[in-house]
């Protein structure tokens, strides 16, 4: 028989601490639907995708019910886009309005891959693509767009930083009337993984099988709940709650990616120990970091104690699972966790002190609000900041930044459901980065890229 | 495939025989049983093997929910593997 305090363990995780599996995502290989006809290529695309996904959404909904374990989202990620738009040229947007289709179709929340991978150049396609990115996000609901501009291999295409942060800015004043919520589904990558469950950041690379399902596991609130019940303990201690409680959080994913696979009939790929908060009582990895000791996320300390989580997570799930993959780690996504949106609007968490904490976290600056003013090459500056620390650390780093067209500091940006709500963070716009955003070009690979 | 039904909440009288009834209803065996009360609150856990139950899956654990509203306490049915995934390397 089963240990009854084991399974009240289980029980109280779900019930009370918001344990769930945050996605389970299916990749879909486009490029057998390349075709020099975009509606042709449209076509097969919405075909295949509703083809291979047709059965993604209730196969979901029957494993949660049959094992009693939520699966909040369910998702498709696809090759990027712009590879696909290389061979037919025309509007790029068609290929996110067939994306949208094939989303109402299959029942997802969201399909991500409207990307681009430019870490060291454009190739055809690319530049149109991403120019086409704030249309595409402001005429379709549910799909997400990437656009990877560096990696620690290759540089940082600095041409390609200088265009975002255009981009960013147009998805924005395109969105305004429904809360800028364009830039929401827009990531910015260095070092982009390619089997990435999460969105907005999920496509599916070109070295995955045809079709591979992922999953993403979640449960900051566990985390915080195993850490209350060692107030007094040292560091060692800790890590070692943590690592224990992500074992646990990780089989699930395990547990779910493998039934799924086998009920799909496609190949499991990786399970994502992501520690994925929402803006929830409960579900905060801030809170997390506050009950190791610091009297709020943002101060002093931050990033040790960040540095610890993130590293302790991963020890521990990894033992958990055949095969991890995708950004692995802690999220700090400010507008989807309560302590965080809390830290921002007493001023305690600065975008400065962010920067730092995405330099030992497994993302990078997700879902921060700026003020509507901000100027591109300013979000383009930002972007390479960012850019730099992935590059050199040889890390995953994004940023996900959402300009608040006509609000400013001290105001804030709804945008409800798992995005949540965020503070409009203060940014520095007192001198410009105006000349260092237009020289171009790339800036080199650094030494840790010559590993041969 | 066997299941863990688990309930929690308030001590009152006939809670295990309510249950027990509704798994004679979709002839699901009970495998084992194990309960205690800790400071006033009730927790039951019970082993059920459903290989030859009557009914589709989502029917039995339905009812469970609708039990546990009736008498006020919180009644899940989960299959077993998550607790030996969770608890078992």
């Amino acid at each position: 028989m089963l240990n009854l305090h084991d399974i009240m363990e289980t029980v109280n995780m779900i019930q009370q601490e918001n344990l769930d599996i945050r996605t389970v995502t299916m990749g879909i290989s486009l490029l057998d639907c390349s075709d020099s006809d975009i509606n042709h290529a449209c076509d097969k695309i919405y075909d295949k995708i509703c083809r291979k996904a047709g059965n993604l959404v209730k196969i979901g909904c029957d494993i949660e019910n049959e094992y009693g374990i939520p699966i909040i989202n369910k998702r498709i990620s696809v090759t990027p886009i712009a590879m696909i738009a290389a061979s037919s040229g025309g509007d790029p947007v068609l290929y996110a309005k067939a994306l949208q289709r094939a989303a109402d179709t299959t029942g997802v929340n969201f399909i991500g891959g409207y990307s681009a991978l430019v870490h060291k150049g454009f190739s055809s396609g690319d530049e149109a693509l991403i120019k086409s990115i704030p249309e595409a996000l402001n005429v379709t609901s549910n799909i997400c767009s990437s656009v990877n501009i560096g990696s620690t291999k290759s540089g940082i295409n600095m041409d390609a930083v200088a265009l975002m942060g255009k981009v960013i800015r147009e998805a924005a004043l395109l969105t305004a009337d429904r809360n800028c919520i364009g830039p929401a589904k827009l990531v910015v990558f260095c070092n982009a993984p390619e089997d990435n469950p999460f969105m907005a950041g999920a496509f599916h690379g070109v070295g995955e099988p045809d079709c591979v399902v992922h999953v993403g596991v979640s449960g900051p609130g566990v985390v915080q709940s195993a850490l209350k019940k060692c107030p007094q303990s040292d560091f060692g201690a800790i890590a070692e709650t943590i690592k224990r409680t992500a074992f646990k959080i990780t089989r699930m994913g395990q547990l779910v990616g493998s039934e799924a696979s086998r009920r799909l009939g496609v190949p499991f790929g990786i399970v994502d120990l992501s520690l994925a908060p929402t803006p929830a009582v409960g579900d905060s990895v801030a809170r997390i970091l506050e009950e190791m000791g610091l009297e709020q996320c943002g101060i002093h300390g931050t990033t040790a104690a960040l540095a610890l989580l993130n590293d302790a997570v991963k020890k521990g799930g990894v033992m958990a699972c055949n095969s991890v993959g995708g950004l692995s780690g802690a999220f700090i996504p400010v507008s989807e966790d309560a302590g965080m949106i809390e830290a921002a609007r007493e001023g305690t968490l600065s975008i400065q002190k962010l920067e730092a904490m995405t330099a030992v976290c497994s993302v990078g600056l997700d879902m921060v609000v700026i003020p509507g003013e901000t100027p591109a090459e300013v979000i383009s500056a930002i972007i390479a900041d960012e850019a730099a620390i992935g590059m050199v650390n040889s890390k995953t780093t994004a940023v996900r930044v959402i300009p608040a067209i006509g609000k400013t500091k001290g105001q804030e940006l709804d945008f409800g459901g798992l995005l949540g709500s965020g503070p409009i963070m203060d940014i520095n716009l007192s001198k410009s980065p105006k000349k260092f955003i237009d020289r171009g070009g790339r800036i080199p690979a650094p030494m840790q890229s010559l590993k041969n | 495939m066997k299941t863990v039904i688990s309930v929690i909440g308030k001590d009152t009288v006939g809670i295990i025989s309510k249950v027990s009834a509704v798994c004679a209803k979709y002839n699901a065996n009970i495998v084992d049983i194990t309960q205690s009360v800790l400071q006033d609150v009730f927790v039951m856990v019970m082993l059920t093997d459903i290989s030859s139950i009557n009914c589709p899956y989502h029917e039995y654990a339905e009812d469970f929910k609708a039990l546990g509203n009736e008498l006020g306490v919180d009644i899940r049915v989960m299959h077993e593997d998550v607790f030996n995934s969770m608890h078992r390397i």
